[in-house]
């Protein structure tokens, strides 16, 4: 199994009182962790890649549980989350698809039965690439007030034999949401959806 | 936040980023830096005013704000801060003298507080620009500006930000210099601290 090599990590963290209308009562906090590790597959073909998501488990794991921590460390507060990757010029796109199941286990162990599939993207780009990740509700992928996205980025990463990772949660709904459709309130949590 | 916070801030992004490896060598401790941005509306916006008094002030408020806010992002006591820097991007409606209000008048004296010293220069950089646009902090020791280990620049930006009408205030403050130093000059167990340069 190759090991997971950390390059750098980044933490982002907004905290949004208004865009225009009234400042709200509590502020809507957004957070990104990102993580920019070696891709161990690098410059050629790999057929067999998937070994490579429990390797990065434990760090699916760490980073979800940054985000919980910096969103004043209780799970609770956490209702939309998203999941991306940006793969470095000499990797693919499938290297970054390797991240669905280490990214949202991650988020889930921390929130504890989150039941909507994690919303995500990826790309393959290099250095200072953005990367908007959508955001959903966690429990119900349908609540229209949260659908969201927040884009990422760093300057000098992906290095082309790199791979950029990134786990988002939000604390709630769009700072003014106001088009109707599913509230958080009428989440039934069933299957994930409504 | 003080209620007695002069800026109409819109939103607060703070950055914390760690480096642990660099071209396969570790980098132990990692090196850590984070930025404090404030999204605030201009109040001069769209108009040639003379006295910048009223952005002045705002500088103040903000450079005790978003210094408590980066050095709470790294999780250090403020004294522990090994270099700092400034800067702040003007949406389009506004001026770069806008920018020079905030951050060079009183924004100072507020991050010496919260950081406990600070006699070198805050290395400053501003612009004019749309949202999303790339602004590079410049950083610097805070107590001898030549100690060649802690030059460094860190880019922030906010996709939704400046809009026409609002200004970026960005605060970075670090808790060690590049990641592997060895370009010489001097280092920081040299410095002398008397006045700001060595």
């Amino acid at each position: 199994m190759p090991e997971v090599q950390i390059r750098k990590r980044l933490l982002l963290v907004e905290e949004i009182f208004h865009e225009g209308g009234p400042v709200a009562d509590k502020p809507l906090r957004r957070a990104a962790a990102l993580a920019v590790i070696g891709n161990p597959y690098a410059g050629r073909y790999v057929e067999k890649i998937e070994g490579f998501m429990d390797d990065l488990k434990p760090l699916g794991l760490e980073m979800a549980r940054s985000l919980v921590t910096a969103l004043d460390g209780d799970p609770s507060v956490v209702e939309g989350y998203g999941k991306g990757a940006i793969i470095g010029s000499a990797g693919e796109l499938e290297h970054g698809a390797l991240w669905h199941v280490p990214g949202g286990y991650g988020m889930r162990e921390v929130l504890g039965g989150a039941k909507a599939i994690v919303a995500s993207t990826k790309k393959v780009g290099g250095p200072g690439t953005r990367l908007d990740i959508p955001i959903t509700h966690i429990n119900a992928s349908y609540v229209r007030s949260h659908f969201d996205a927040m884009e990422v980025g760093i300057a000098d990463a992906p290095r082309a034999d790199e791979i950029l990772l990134a786990l988002v949660m939000t604390t709630g709904a769009r700072i003014h949401a106001r088009v109707g459709g599913l509230k958080a309130s009428e989440v039934k949590g069933e299957d994930g959806l409504r | 936040m003080k209620a007695s916070m002069r800026a109409k801030i819109r939103k607060i992004t703070t950055f914390v980023e760690e480096t642990v490896t660099e071209m396969e060598q570790g980098v132990d401790p990692p090196t850590r830096r984070a930025a404090a941005v404030a999204v605030i509306e201009n109040p001069y916006a769209g108009q040639y005013v003379q006295d910048l008094s009223e952005l002045m002030a705002i500088g103040e408020d903000l450079g005790e704000l978003l210094t408590q806010r980066a050095v709470a992002a790294l999780g250090i006591a403020g004294p522990s801060a090994e270099s700092y820097g400034k800067a702040a991007a003007v949406g389009e409606n506004g001026e770069i003298e806008h920018a020079a209000a905030i951050l060079h008048p009183k924004l100072g004296t507020p991050v010496r507080r919260v950081l406990g010293k600070g006699a070198a220069l805050i290395p400053s950089s501003k612009k004019r620009g749309g949202p999303g646009l790339a602004l590079d902090i410049p950083l610097g020791h805070k107590d001898a500006a030549f100690v060649r280990s802690h030059f460094d620049g860190m880019e922030v930006r906010i996709s939704d930000a400046p809009r026409a009408n609002e200004i970026m205030v960005a605060i970075a403050v670090t808790d060690s210099g590049r990641p592997l130093p060895r370009v010489g000059g001097l280092t920081k167990d040299q410095i002398k601290g008397e006045d700001g340069l060595r």
